[in-house]
């Protein structure tokens, strides 16, 4: 679903991402480790096309297609979705009116809320004054709203306190449908430090980007383990 | 010296005198001499640009108001409520009909503050005498149409309005012009007077043109429990405005509220705020200020004078550069005169953040859409007890603009 091919990214002239090759496939969920300023929340805007990360080589393909030059919305029209780290306040625009904006498959916000325990904040300008864990799960309610085919997380376990990282967890997991198996057709980019987003989603793959490119791909709790016990640079030594 | 006749003095002394703040405007510039226009019933009302008046707030159908009051240059042409308890009358026939109202004359407003309330005095054109008797409240709002119609016309209108003890009056000012050819300056002396658990609710709304200066002039006197909510807004071009109504929170506990939206493009020049001074016990007073510049200047003002213990106020004034050369100065003034007053501010000011317009983006928006939801977000204030038939009009106001950006 996703490919990406000898893919370097710079901002303001300064390389932060160099030579990824990453291929998501339909219905995989793939975890991204690394450590901080490695590049990880980069690859994820660069995949959405967000800020001024600029592509000097390669290309990202979504369903088949070059979306390298297309600008954010056109990618999520395709079916791209990202759950932002630190997403901003957008002030005078209530998170109901966001959820309206937001294409869907037709649920009302007040039903999507109700599922993320967010209705109370419905009426409240989108982000201002949440907490960590209400971030999350606005940032999730809105994918949800969006129901994106290709969904790219950004630290979703970040800042949550346990009881809510659980209500965070079965979202994404519907997100990803993994109630289905054969048929499941939504991909996810998920980046983690912790790993407890492991306790909750289950992961076909993990990965480790060390000094601006992949290393390591296999499986994400090796991986994980590899990282606790050894250290992000001892992924130098595997084979990419 | 009658009272009267010192007022004619003063405003002679000060028929030069620059105003404090706002460009300086040559009055001879202007005339006013203008054609007599009739007297109407409103559905007879043909000479005014409804749609124009409609998008200022003012319906000319009489529909779901509680009275009406339409002045083209310089002559009254309906004057009536529809309400009983409320008296909506040219002022010149009020001063007649109740000799008391000279007392109230120059109150609130000074005379002699600049040469455009000298001139108001003294080449004085009429505006409205509005007022709640005792415990009456307005099911509607009360529409006021100030129009300037003639070439090159200077209007000059002085207005009294009084929410008697326990009454309440919500009032949509609209103010417009023919045409853009036409030019024009506007004066308007506004006096209010709030008795005790009174409340005002005054929404103003400009729809002038690029051609058009504006000098209102307006003070407020809030007594015990009284409550004044002024909303202002001005959405289309004018040559230049200059604005600052004063309110005197004289009573315990009395409360008033401004806020004010703004759109200045490009040649439209602003310099608009307000001043309250907060003189007793559990006053209360915000202020809150949404200008948008796409190559306009807007000068927000925001004065706070706390003169006793216990009296809180927040002043938020917002500026956002759109496009353009715009120009957008927040001058936010606290001034706390005894112990215990609780004042705060905060302004910002800039230009539409990129990770916004990108947020928005990223859930499927384009940029032009992501930038017109940024704006009206900008520019919705949450007024309190602002009535829905109000709410609308200002709604349909940045509607208006919002189109215009696209």
């Amino acid at each position: 679903m996703l490919e990406i091919e000898n893919l370097t990214v710079s901002v303001e002239g300064k390389v932060v991402l160099e030579n990824i090759n990453l291929e998501i496939e339909r219905g995989e969920t793939r975890m991204l480790f690394g450590e901080n300023g490695s590049g990880k929340t980069s690859l994820l805007m660069a995949i959405m096309g967000l800020g001024n990360y600029k592509v000097e080589s390669g290309q990202i393909r979504f369903k088949g297609e070059d979306i390298t030059d297309l600008p954010p919305y056109e990618r999520a029209k395709r079916g791209i979705g990202i759950m932002f780290q630190r997403p901003p306040t957008i002030r005078g625009l209530k998170l109901k009116e966001m959820l309206e904006l937001i294409e869907n498959n037709g649920e009302s916000p007040e039903e999507l809320a109700r599922k993320l325990n967010l209705s109370e904040f419905l009426e409240r300008d989108v982000n201002m004054g949440f907490s960590g864990g209400e971030l999350k799960k606005a940032e999730l309610l809105q994918l949800i709203a969006q129901n994106p085919d290709l969904v790219l997380l950004d630290e979703p376990e970040s800042g949550v306190d346990l009881v809510n990282i659980s209500l965070i967890g079965t979202a994404i997991r519907e997100l990803l449908q993994k109630d289905l198996h054969k048929s499941r057709m939504k991909g996810g980019l998920i980046i983690t430090h912790s790993g407890y987003i492991l306790d909750y989603v289950e992961a076909d793959k993990g990965c480790v980007l060390v000094n601006k490119t992949i290393w390591c791909t296999g499986n994400p709790h090796e991986i994980l383990q590899g990282i606790r016990e050894r250290g992000y640079q001892a992924c130098l030594t595997c084979q990419k | 010296m009658s009272d009267l006749s010192e007022i004619k003095k003063k405003a002679e002394e000060a028929k030069e005198k620059p105003a404090t703040y706002g460009p300086d405007i040559d009055l001879e510039r202007y005339t006013t001499e203008a054609p007599e226009h009739d007297e109407k019933e409103l559905s007879e009302i043909e000479i005014v640009d409804r749609q124009k008046l409609l998008n200022a707030g003012v319906d000319i159908s009489g529909k779901d108001r509680s009275g009406t009051f339409i002045q083209v240059d310089s002559s009254v042409i309906h004057s009536a409520p529809s309400q009983e308890g409320i008296e909506v009358i040219p002022t010149r026939r009020a001063l007649e009909i109740y000799p008391w109202l000279e007392d109230y004359l120059w109150k609130v407003v000074q005379v002699n503050t600049d040469k455009y309330t000298a001139r108001a005095e003294l080449e004085f054109q009429n505006g409205y005498f509005i007022r709640a008797l005792p415990g009456v409240k307005s099911i509607f709002p009360v529409q006021a149409c100030l129009y300037l119609k003639s070439e090159n016309i200077n209007q000059n209108i002085h207005n009294i309005i009084i929410a008697e003890e326990n009454s309440e009056l919500d009032i949509i000012n609209g103010c417009a012009n023919e045409s853009p050819e036409a030019g024009g300056l506007h004066i308007g002396i506004s006096e209010f007077y709030i008795r005790k658990g009174a409340k005002i609710t005054f929404s103003m709304i400009h729809n002038w043109t690029e051609t058009t200066a504006v000098r209102p002039r307006s003070g407020i006197r809030i007594e015990e429990n009284g409550v004044f909510v002024n909303n202002y807004v001005c959405m289309h071009p004018v040559e230049s405005l200059q604005l600052f109504p004063t309110a005197f929170l004289v009573g315990k506990g009395a409360t008033a509220r401004f806020s004010s939206i703004l759109l200045a493009e490009k040649g439209v020049y602003f310099d608009v705020g307000s001043k309250a001074i907060l003189s007793a016990p559990e006053a209360r007073c915000e202020m809150v200020s949404r200008a948008l510049s796409t190559g306009g200047t807007v000068i927000a003002r925001g004065s706070m004078v706390g003169e006793v213990p216990d009296i809180k106020g927040h002043l938020e004034c917002r500026g956002m550069i759109l496009k353009g050369e715009g120009r957008i100065h927040s001058i936010p003034e606290l001034d706390a005169r005894a112990e215990g007053v609780d004042m705060s501010h905060e302004a910002a000011v800039g230009k539409i953040a990129r990770e916004e317009i990108e947020y928005l983006m990223a859930r499927g928006l384009t940029e032009e859409e992501a930038v017109a939801t940024i704006v009206r977000g900008f520019m919705r204030v949450d007024i309190e007890g602002l009535p829905p038939i109000l709410k609308e009009q200002i709604d349909r106001a940045i509607e208006i603009a919002d189109k215009s950006l696209l």
